[in-house]
């Protein structure tokens, strides 16, 4: 691990202040706020992230879950996922939120990691954790390995000549279909941003993974007053039962009224080179009878546009199962 | 080697002779290699006062075990090698040092995390439990009792993060079949493969509570 200077901001302005004065907040930041560390630290561990400052942000005042005024809910930088997956009101109102961070690491790293970090973490593609190995996304005009090597866990959908990398988080699949709202404070004062627009296409630029600049501090994430009656899933499959990464996973919040769909949101894991939203999916259900014809043709409207690599076509087929069953199960609930 | 070995120093335990001649190595290994300064740290027994020379090094004071230890530390030591190295607490096992393993599992302000995930100075003033203040040869704590009783190891390395996680789960929902306790339990690897008897052990812990 390289040395840096630890540092303690007595507020969130100091906190931006120093952070701004790094020449990014994207891969290979030269100032890196820290949470719970379990994607930082272990990036530094392996060089793939420098920083010469760290700033610890844990005391900072963002360790709150509030009801907001429109009867949502604001959830701190610093939450811990495991007291989010926990809260009352996530379990009841917000529940798909609730299983995919518990089917999400383990118990130890949940009460280590929290909101904004999961946010951002990073994927497990492994030429990107691997120094010795050329990457777009570390080291830009490198090349991508992982086109023609080891792909299978990694993405189907958004993918480029560039980056296949897979976004690996469960909680943010939970938050694209729950229409989260992610709150930013930076040196030029608050903004908001919309779940769908804070992760962005790796494109040719796939080194760039948010809208996030130099001295941009997640402070919160609001989730819209809950849809009274949704039915929320999440289902995640993997390679073993527990403690692992999404092969695919779907995250399902909708309403059925006379049989028929009346509202749906919907987002797939493991697949993706952000947190996929698919309005195609949903496009295909509302208005139409919940049953399994139609929840078919959601997950082939879902995945028409996925395009396999060379070892894992296989999640074409997987991810479509995938959101069919938890909109099954979310019918049956 | 006879089954009962007389005690005495002329007879050292596996871990007297492993903690003797480890820290003779690693002093030789440690001044072959680091600049000089560092090479003090491992000949120091006194931890209070480790590390004055290192340089960059800066002060926090970690309460482990219910006791207060101020320390100096590199900024960039992770908890686990602070209290393995620093702190000569042992007792906490580096696996993967990569957070995948659970080996280096201890409680921070009673939750239970992965050391080597962890600065130490994230956590200055916070308190600290290692398996070391869990309870004593003499007298166990009922999670160690349990694992005795139900041989939950073979090889033990992965053990006192084993316990660690498992005393922690006992304050955590869960529900109450073997299911349950398998899932809170997945972040600890044991290559031996002693699973049914851990959860056996934990089990038994939660019906007697």
């Amino acid at each position: 691990m390289h040395t840096f200077e630890f540092i303690r901001p007595a507020d969130p302005d100091a906190a931006i202040a120093t952070a701004s004065q790094a020449k990014t907040a994207q891969q290979g930041a030269d100032v890196r706020f820290i949470g719970g560390g379990t994607t930082l630290i272990d990036l530094m561990k392996l060089n793939v992230e420098t920083p010469a400052r760290v700033l610890d942000i844990n005391r900072l005042p963002f360790d709150k879950i509030e009801a907001t005024s429109d009867g949502g809910l604001k959830i701190g930088a610093t939450v811990r996922n495991s007291d989010l997956a926990h809260h009352p009101t996530v379990q009841r109102d917000y529940a798909v939120l609730s299983q995919a961070i518990l089917n999400g690491a383990s118990a130890q790293l949940r009460n280590m990691a929290t909101t904004a970090g999961n946010l951002l973490q990073r994927t497990r593609c492994m030429y990107f954790r691997d120094t010795a190995m050329p990457c777009n996304k570390r080291e830009p005009g490198t090349g991508c390995p992982a086109i023609t090597g080891a792909n299978r866990m990694l993405a189907i959908l958004g993918t480029s000549d560039h980056c296949v990398a897979t976004n690996p988080s469960d909680m943010c699949i939970a938050m694209a279909a729950l229409e989260a709202t992610i709150h930013i404070q930076g040196t030029k004062g608050p903004r908001a941003i919309r779940f769908g627009d804070f992760h962005l296409l790796p494109g040719s630029t796939p080194h760039r993974e948010t809208v996030l600049e130099p001295g941009d501090l997640v402070t919160h994430v609001t989730l819209p007053p809950p849809i009274p009656g949704s039915k929320q899933v999440y289902l995640k499959l993997r390679d073993r039962a527990s403690y692992e990464f999404a092969l695919a996973s779907a995250a399902v919040v909708i309403t059925i009224a006379g049989g028929n769909v009346t509202k749906a949101r919907i987002a797939l894991g493991g697949v993706g080179t952000k947190p996929w939203r698919s309005p195609e999916a949903e496009a295909a259900l509302v208005g139409k009878p919940a049953d399994a014809a139609n929840f078919r043709k959601a997950a082939e409207a879902a995945l028409r546009n996925a395009k396999p690599q060379t070892e894992n076509g296989f999640k074409i087929e997987l991810a479509k199962r995938c959101l069919t069953h938890a909109l099954q199960t979310a019918v049956n609930a | 080697m006879p089954d009962h070995p007389p005690a005495g120093p002329a007879n050292p335990t596996r871990r007297e002779f492993l903690v003797t001649t480890g820290s003779t190595a690693a002093a030789t290994v440690i001044a072959a290699c680091v600049p000089a300064q560092a090479s003090s740290i491992a000949e120091q027994s006194t931890p209070a006062d480790n590390a004055t020379n290192i340089e960059g090094a800066v002060p926090i004071t970690l309460r482990i075990n219910g006791k207060e230890h101020r320390l100096r530390i590199d900024p960039r030591t992770t908890l686990l090698d602070c209290l393995r190295e620093t702190v000569s607490l042992t007792g906490t096992k580096k696996g993967c040092d990569h957070g995948q393993c659970g080996a280096c599992t201890v409680h921070v302000n009673g939750r239970r995390a992965v050391s080597c995930l962890s600065l130490a100075l994230m956590h200055d003033g916070e308190d600290i439990t290692t398996i070391e203040g869990l309870g004593s040869p003499d007298a166990l704590h009922p999670m160690q009792a349990a694992f005795v009783a139900c041989d939950g190891y073979q090889c033990g390395y992965c053990t006192s993060g084993q316990i660690m996680s498992a005393v922690a789960l006992l304050k955590e929902p869960c529900g109450p079949d073997d299911a349950a306790v398998k899932e809170l339990m997945s972040g600890n690897i044991c290559r031996c493969g002693a699973y049914p008897n851990i959860v056996a052990a934990i089990q038994q812990v939660r019906k007697n509570a």
